[in-house]
């Protein structure tokens, strides 16, 4: 398993262009698939719309203590694109005058920006109704500077959402790394013990899970009863809700894809699992994904795939609601992956 | 006609089955979707039934299919493999029960 990132080893799919040409090319040039702006279209759902926004979803930076083999941000220890105190003071301002509901932390592991807890601290202040950080777990117990990350999540009343590919620890450090299973379960334990997760507890931990394959989740409702189930039994562990989501043909999973030689039978299985009901709610349509430099993207992955939203407004700094409302959101075909079966999004299922 | 018997893009095509006779494709289907819903046995273990019985009747599709089924719902490789063992032991334990017929018919001719 790669330790490093893409961008790292000098791989041609860290360069977005590149990995642009793969989506459009082969089978969706010669018609064998429909492009997603065809198959949109044939529902009448072309142009995609942004309606009313929802969610601000942060990315503080690629930097994470993890290489996990389908990172779609392709993540690691060697990434050094990390928010400034600047631009997180833009966003504090924007965060401040939003009518989005939800904030959303993420990265990388966003706990590894040094001013992390500073931002945190600011942006709870502002009192947005829910405040997400998508925290790894394994940084919890990564280093002891880390390790009160629990008690501090809980005096901010931080919505902790975490992945968790399986419960079996093979299939989890298959698709994370060595130890990552056994640090994940210590750092439930922590959660829970401080109430996270708990029947009842207004300390939400939510868990996310992706499919080790070249295969689409099923069922979030079984999953998230499975989950739980062997979660309790084998380690007493609880959790309130599974978010099962999608991987998406990018980065290092469309990396995994190609040197496995099930790029297009992939693409396949997404394009067949097509689900119009899914496209009314894709998150791109209430979502805005600001990046760790400050510019503004319909979702992480175009923020990855450098594909900047449609707007004269283009960085936070010149953030303008009004003006970013009703844009025509960027699609490629990467994005029949949250539209497949019961769709998918940072908060799982949409359909 | 093709160069081998099989060929994974069938699969995809099941459907098809039923443009020669729409009425019975549909009712067949119908009662596939059925038969795979959750009742008194979750939808887990029928994709485990449906994987052991696939090596059973050695389908390819039916093994491709249910694979790809079982990793979807998180059903691991050791679950997997345990239902085709199930299936082994049963197909294996069905060869060697008639060795009973043959002990009876032995032991009726020889004196």
């Amino acid at each position: 398993m790669a330790t490093t990132s893409l961008h790292k080893r000098e791989s041609e799919l860290a360069n977005s262009k590149r990995q642009l040409e793969i989506l459009s090319n082969g089978i969706f040039q010669s018609g064998d698939l429909p492009k997603f702006s065809e198959k949109i279209a044939e529902t009448n759902q072309f142009p995609l719309k942004a309606k009313t926004l929802e969610v601000l979803q942060i990315n503080v930076g690629y930097m994470c203590n993890q290489v996990c083999q389908h990172c779609h941000v392709d993540a690691g220890p060697d990434r050094k694109e990390i928010m400034t105190k600047e631009t997180m003071l833009q966003c504090l301002e924007v965060i401040k005058k939003t009518g989005a509901h939800t904030l959303d932390l993420t990265g990388g592991a966003p706990e590894m920006n040094p001013n992390f807890r500073w931002f945190v601290d600011e942006a709870s202040k502002v009192g947005i109704k829910d405040f997400i950080v998508r925290s790894n777990l394994t940084i919890i117990k990564a280093n002891k500077r880390f390790a009160d990350l629990p008690e501090f999540f809980k005096s901010h009343n931080v919505h902790v959402v975490s992945s968790m590919p399986h419960w079996t620890r093979g299939k989890t450090d298959k698709q994370r790394g060595s130890g990552v299973f056994n640090q994940s379960i210590e750092a439930l334990k922590e959660l829970n013990a401080i109430g996270y997760g708990m029947p009842d507890s207004n300390l939400r931990l939510d868990l996310v899970y992706n499919p080790s394959g070249a295969f689409l989740p099923s069922s979030q409702t079984s999953l998230e009863r499975d989950f739980k189930k062997a979660l309790l039994e084998d380690f007493n562990i609880q959790f309130h809700n599974l978010f099962a989501i999608t991987n998406l043909p990018i980065s290092r999973f469309l990396d995994y894809l190609i040197a496995s030689d099930n790029y297009e039978d992939y693409m396949y299985s997404l394009v067949e699992a097509y689900n119009p009901a899914a496209v009314k709610n894709v998150m791109c349509t209430n979502t805005l994904s600001v990046s760790w430099d400050g510019y503004l993207y319909d979702c992480d992955f175009n923020q990855m795939l450098e594909l900047p939203v449609n707007s004269a407004v283009k960085h936070i700094s010149d953030y303008n609601e009004d003006l970013l409302f009703n844009r025509d959101i960027v699609i490629s075909q990467h994005c029949y992956g949250c539209t497949a079966g019961a769709g998918s999004s940072c908060q799982g299922s949409v359909a | 006609m093709q160069k081998t018997y099989y060929d994974p893009a069938d699969l995809k095509k099941f459907g098809k089955i039923s443009d020669w006779n729409e009425e019975l494709g549909k009712k067949f289907f119908d009662y596939y979707g059925k038969v795979f819903e959750e009742g008194a046995l979750s939808e887990r273990e029928k994709s485990l039934i449906a994987l052991a019985v696939a090596h059973t009747i050695q389908c390819p599709y039916c093994i491709d299919a249910y694979t790809g089924d079982g990793l979807q719902r998180g059903i691991t490789k050791e679950e997997m493999m345990e239902a085709l063992h199930v299936a082994a032991a049963i197909r294996g334990g069905a060869s060697l029960v008639h060795g009973v017929q043959m002990m009876n018919k032995v032991n009726k001719l020889e004196m």
